[in-house]
């Protein structure tokens, strides 16, 4: 093995990162690689400010009773939580962060198609979240991130700031749509045919429609319930003959395509990760890239069955809960060609390949749960209990964000030429996990007990369990803040990565790490796919731990 | 390269081609007016719920609405779109200040289509015939009147802003026009900017039958 | 097949099954759980065996190019694709019978409001937070709010219904064991959404007609939201202070208000009387009579320091002598107060209606 170039290589070398100093070069760039590298730092930080929130929560159902709050306070608590967690982190960290910056890697691109609306949508998302959170905390939105009317058009509390911050990031999410289908359709590389795309392309693009078509949705939706709380106009106010429940339709309409804009993009980190660390080409590349496309659309017809109890009609509940059924196949589908890749494979057990194993087990337990729900009787048992509480948490933490983790891991070389150190990546892993199973289980046995979410205090019956979830919080925080802990540490004494310490045949693998500022010097040609590992490449290299 | 570069100074250096920015910037404009309409799309489906459950009421109310300033204005938004199609031929041409004229004519027309809806509301609101709780018109009461002249105010509200900000960009693409920065070779802005005042127009055509003649 | 039953039951921490339909929802309940947790554990010790049996053995090893037959994409789908679809061909028919109350139930009316229980028999008794229904017959509720939108939940029975202002909904349940179960409010309401507690107390049928009877006989049967009438609340057999209690209970004044002394929703009773109360405009103003009744009527006219808008206003739900029958139990409850002295004089017993 050649000796390890002194660390301070990487920074002697021109690359994206040092090209121009200075904050405004940061504030004022154009290039997708800082951009990404910006909301690496926002929706980080964003990830950090939900997670207080949720251990606030879960030290106050340490007790029954009162623990170290009132209940207004535990109920705008568990507000900032949802609100924060999704809009400010779920949404738009994967896209924001490994969207901008492999991109235009992955198709030979030099940017985005519109880097300037690129920019445009980091300060969308900056501006947003300071009106949301600053709007809960001001005035104590206790709604929870669902808003519904009449209470959240007749409580004292307050709403518009937090939906107008709502509706701006939404803008930053269609831009961001916007500009990946564009870079899709116009920027590909010579050669490189849509049946040559990389998995994550394809699965990135799938979300970017989703995130065109439902987000107006919801932004006028919420910008309704402004209206009406602001003006008393009564689109939703059954005194004025409004529907509360035309509320729910609406909102979940975009809602529910929501989730698939959270898990699009955790599926599309998986589907490079097991290539790269199995060494070996995906399964059936067709099924993963067509049911990416199939989840997108099929998404859009299963929203009632956020309606079962509602009040809607049983024909309506039937629909619903059978398209649900088929929602939960493409998904299936991706579940077990992730599992064939492995198949013959040459298995390299790191940090993102253990966050993809994890990735793909919640995945598995916590969409089984959903398809439970979806049987509609039991639905009716669970809904509005912990049981749904879990079930999204595993998907939502179990899945989305432990393919956060193998992706932060995996292409953390690619961004800062440094290597994190593997032994505590590992053993954060392992906490991570184990965390993870230990608050979350408890919260299903909750939920099959009868415990209603959104629950200040609770009977003593439930007890027991509440204080184990909690455990189990605090062990997951901890292993979160480890990650966070050397990662960045890495920065300043990692070992330096090499262009390709994985051996990864990924596109984006074929330029410098950290790429330069210029991703291309010239316009690479495409001639194959890029997870293929039948030959042995003449100066491949890769270095390994 | 070089002489590419500076044959087109409009091309942007992360593409490789003028054709391809072009291609590139109609698709991101087509895309872009796809959650426009998914934006009215929301109130549209309202409007259908609430007629639904309220056909007397609608009915009732749609009798008040002022059908010839409506169909003047439907008028004048579709004469704006056949001028503004022609300053983008006359851009395409390279003829500038035929395209400012044009864009002029467009842009006063949108400024009429306002007015005339000025006078609409004023009436509307002399007659207490407003969103909600604020509805107070004698001549007409039940349920659903007050509902419909939410999703009045609102559709033609968001609507009228749409009119505002398209008039906002013509004006801006009329200086640029007025600089000679278009030309046969590069006319793309014109283009886009007509494309979204089309969309404006075309949510009118929709909402006009809706609320004035149903 | 019973054993089988209560040992899933506990293994999942499941209620009790309080009803028919409670039991055959588990059954599904168990067999999703048990072959979700095969197909799921399969694909985990399949990925585990992956990983041993091919692991990477040389830094840059190549691996076989290997394509999928169409017939592995249409197990991979149609297997699960048939087993979800099984499932909910049986959870469906659940829902539609849920959906679907017998001709012959009884009918109770449900008023949700912020944050209490009213249930109505028609031609029968009101309560607050307490439903008795017979064991063995089958009873639907005709559900409806009085502000925002709560949900009716009994674990034991397996059944939520949301409950919505401007309308009714309904949903109906026949329990089979006597007992008392849970109600829960299960659509977030505000300040008081995790106390808005309630009982379902499920009686052996004679002893539920018995009951019914008694109350009939005993009280003047009202509608909800019924004007009250005056005279005839106010039982003669107890005190006036007595009556207050009793008025207060059925009012549901105990969600917010304690006579302890404990912090709540509301102020607490304790000390109220008389006492230098501040408001949130500054001013101190004294709890007398007329401050007091003021505040049951207009709730929101001076409200105290530290606590939000959130009472609503009992005009129209308490008569004049009831109000003032609270007034008199409020002005009992002094850290200071003598315990009161025991009933003395002549007791009337109302005539029996035939």
């Amino acid at each position: 093995m050649p000796p390890s170039p002194p660390s301070e290589a990487v920074y002697n070398t021109p690359n994206y990162l040092n090209a121009e100093a200075g904050l405004r070069s940061w504030l004022t760039t154009r290039d997708h690689k800082r951009i990404a590298i910006m909301y690496l730092v926002l929706t980080v930080s964003a990830f950090a400010l939900g997670g207080v929130f949720a251990l606030l929560i879960r030290l106050e159902l340490l007790t029954p009773g009162p623990t170290i709050m009132d209940a207004a306070t535990y109920n705008r608590m568990f507000t900032l939580h949802g609100v924060v967690m999704i809009f400010l982190f779920m949404i738009p960290a994967i896209p924001g962060i490994f969207g901008n910056f492999l991109l235009p890697l992955m198709l030979g691109a030099q940017d985005v198609a519109f880097p300037r609306i690129n920019l445009l949508t980091v300060y969308l998302y900056l501006l947003g979240a300071v009106i949301a959170v600053w709007g809960m905390v001001q005035g104590g939105t206790d709604t929870g991130w669902t808003f519904y009317t009449p209470y959240s058009t007749t409580t004292v509390t307050t709403v518009a700031p937090v939906l107008l911050g709502a509706f701006i990031i939404g803008m930053s999410s269609i831009l961001t749509g916007v500009n990946f289908i564009v870079t899709t359709h116009t920027l590909r590389a010579p050669g490189l045919t849509w049946m040559r795309l990389p998995l994550f392309v394809w699965a990135i693009y799938a979300t970017s429609i989703i995130q065109i078509l439902a987000t107006p949705v919801l932004g006028m939706t919420l910008l309704l319930v402004a209206v009406e709380k602001v003006f008393g106009f009564g689109i939703f106010d059954p005194v004025r003959g409004g529907d509360p429940i035309l509320f729910q339709h609406l909102f979940w309409f975009y809602s529910h395509p929501a989730v698939y804009i959270m898990v699009l993009p955790a599926m599309a980190v998986v589907s490079e990760v097991v290539q790269a660390f199995a060494r070996k080409n995906i399964f059936g590349y067709k099924a993963v890239a067509f049911s990416s496309l199939g989840i997108a659309f099929v998404g859009f017809f299963v929203w009632g069955h956020h309606l079962f109890t509602s009040g809607q009609s049983t024909f309506a509940s039937g629909i619903f809960g059978v398209l649900s059924m088929f929602v939960g196949i493409f998904t299936a589908i991706k579940v077990f060609n992730w599992t064939a890749t492995l198949y013959k494979g040459a298995i390299h057990v790191a940090a993102p390949f253990v966050y993809f194993l994890g990735f793909l087990y919640f995945l598995m337990f916590g969409g089984l749960t959903g398809i439970a729900l979806s049987t509609v009787s039991l639905d009716v048992h669970w809904q509005d209990t912990y049981f749904v509480v879990a079930h999204f948490h595993f998907i939502m933490v179990g899945a989305t964000i432990m393919a956060f983790l193998s992706a932060l891991h995996y292409w953390w070389p690619k961004m800062f030429g440094r290597m994190y150190s593997e032994r505590w990546a590992l053993a954060a892993a392992v906490l991570v996990i184990l965390g993870f199973n230990a608050t979350f289980i408890p919260q299903f046995l909750l939920g099959n007990m009868g415990m209603p979410r959104r629950y200040y205090s609770y009977p003593e019956q439930f007890w027991p369990l509440n204080v184990a979830s909690t455990a189990g919080a605090s062990l997951l925080a901890f292993g979160f803040l480890i990650v966070l802990l050397y990662l960045v540490t890495s920065l300043v004494n990692g070992r330096v990565a090499g262009p390709n310490p994985w051996g990864s045949r990924g596109y984006e693998w074929n330029t410098p790490s950290p790429p330069n500022a210029q991703n291309f010097p010239e316009t690479p040609v495409i001639t194959g796919s890029a997870h293929d590992y039948q030959d042995e490449l003449a100066g491949e290299v890769a270095r390994a731990h | 390269m070089h002489t590419e570069a500076a044959a087109t100074p409009n091309l942007a250096h992360h593409f490789p081609s003028l054709e391809q920015q072009e291609h590139a910037a109609r698709l991101g404009m087509w895309l872009f007016l796809a959650t426009e309409i998914l934006l009215f799309t929301v109130l549209f489906t309202a409007y259908a719920v609430y007629r639904f459950l309220f056909p007397a009421g609608f009915e009732g109310a749609s009798q008040l609405a002022h059908v010839a300033i409506g169909a003047t204005n439907t008028v004048v938004l579709i004469t704006s779109s056949l001028t503004v199609a022609l300053a983008i031929h006359c851009a395409r041409q390279g003829r500038s200040r035929a395209t400012v004229a044009l864009l002029a004519v467009t842009i006063a027309f949108g400024a009429a289509f306002m007015v005339l809806k000025g006078f609409e509301y004023y009436h509307h609101f002399a007659d207490g015939q407003l969103p909600g709780k604020y509805y107070h018109y004698a001549g007409l009461k039940g349920p659903g009147v007050s509902m419909y002249f939410t999703l009045y105010f609102l559709m033609t509200g968001l609507h009228g802003l749409h009119v505002l900000v398209g008039m906002g960009v013509l004006t801006w693409i009329a200086i640029r026009a007025a600089r000679e920065e278009f030309s046969p070779s590069y006319s793309t802005p014109v283009e886009l900017a007509g494309l979204y005042w089309h969309l404006v127009d075309l949510i009118w055509i929709f909402l006009f039958p809706l609320f004035y003649l149903l | 097949m019973n054993e089988l039953n209560e040992l899933m039951r506990n293994l999942l921490w499941l209620p009790p099954q309080a009803s028919e339909y409670a039991r055959s929802v588990d059954h599904l309940h168990f067999f999703v759980f048990l072959v979700a947790q095969l197909g799921a554990w399969a694909v985990v010790v399949t990925t585990l065996v992956f990983i041993v049996r091919y692991r990477r053995r040389r830094l840059l090893q190549s691996t076989e190019h290997v394509e999928p037959r169409a017939i592995h994409e249409v197990v991979f789908i149609g297997l699960p694709l048939v087993l979800f679809l099984v499932w909910f061909a049986i959870g469906f028919p659940q829902y539609v019978t849920l959906q679907t109350p017998p001709k012959d139930a009884r009918d109770v009316y449900v008023l949700a409001k912020k944050w209490m229980w009213k249930f109505a028999y028609p031609g029968g008794p009101n309560s607050t937070d307490v439903l008795r229904v017979p064991a063995g017959r089958p009873v639907r509720l005709l559900l409806t709010s009085r502000d925002v939108i709560h949900s009716f939940f009994v674990p034991a029975l397996r059944l939520k219904q949301d409950v919505l202002p401007g309308r009714y909904t309904q949903t109906w349940f026949k329990a089979t064991e006597p007992g008392r179960y849970q109600i829960f409010c299960a659509e977030y309401c505000g300040l008081g959404h995790s106390s808005m507690l309630g009982e379902v107390v499920v009686m052996p049928a004679e002893e539920f007609d018995a009951w019914m009877e008694r109350e009939r006989l005993s009280n003047h049967p009202a509608a909800q939201d019924e004007q009250p009438v005056a005279s005839e609340d106010v039982d003669p057999r107890s005190s006036l202070l007595e009556q207050g209690r009793r008025v207060a209970v059925l009012q549901g004044c105990f969600k917010c208000h304690s006579v302890d002394g404990s912090q709540h929703i509301g102020p607490t009773w304790l000390d109220l009387y008389n006492a230098k109360v501040k408001l949130e405009t500054g001013k101190t103003v004294v709890a007398d009579e007329a401050y007091l009744t003021r505040s049951m009527m207009e709730p929101n006219a001076d409200i105290v320091a530290g606590y939000k808008a959130v009472m609503p206003t009992f005009q129209g739900k308490l008569s004049a002598p009831e109000a003032a029958a609270i007034v008199e139990f409020i002005k009992s409850l002094r850290t200071d107060a003598p315990s009161p002295a025991p009933q003395k004089g002549p007791i009337y017993a109302p005539i029996p209606a035939k």
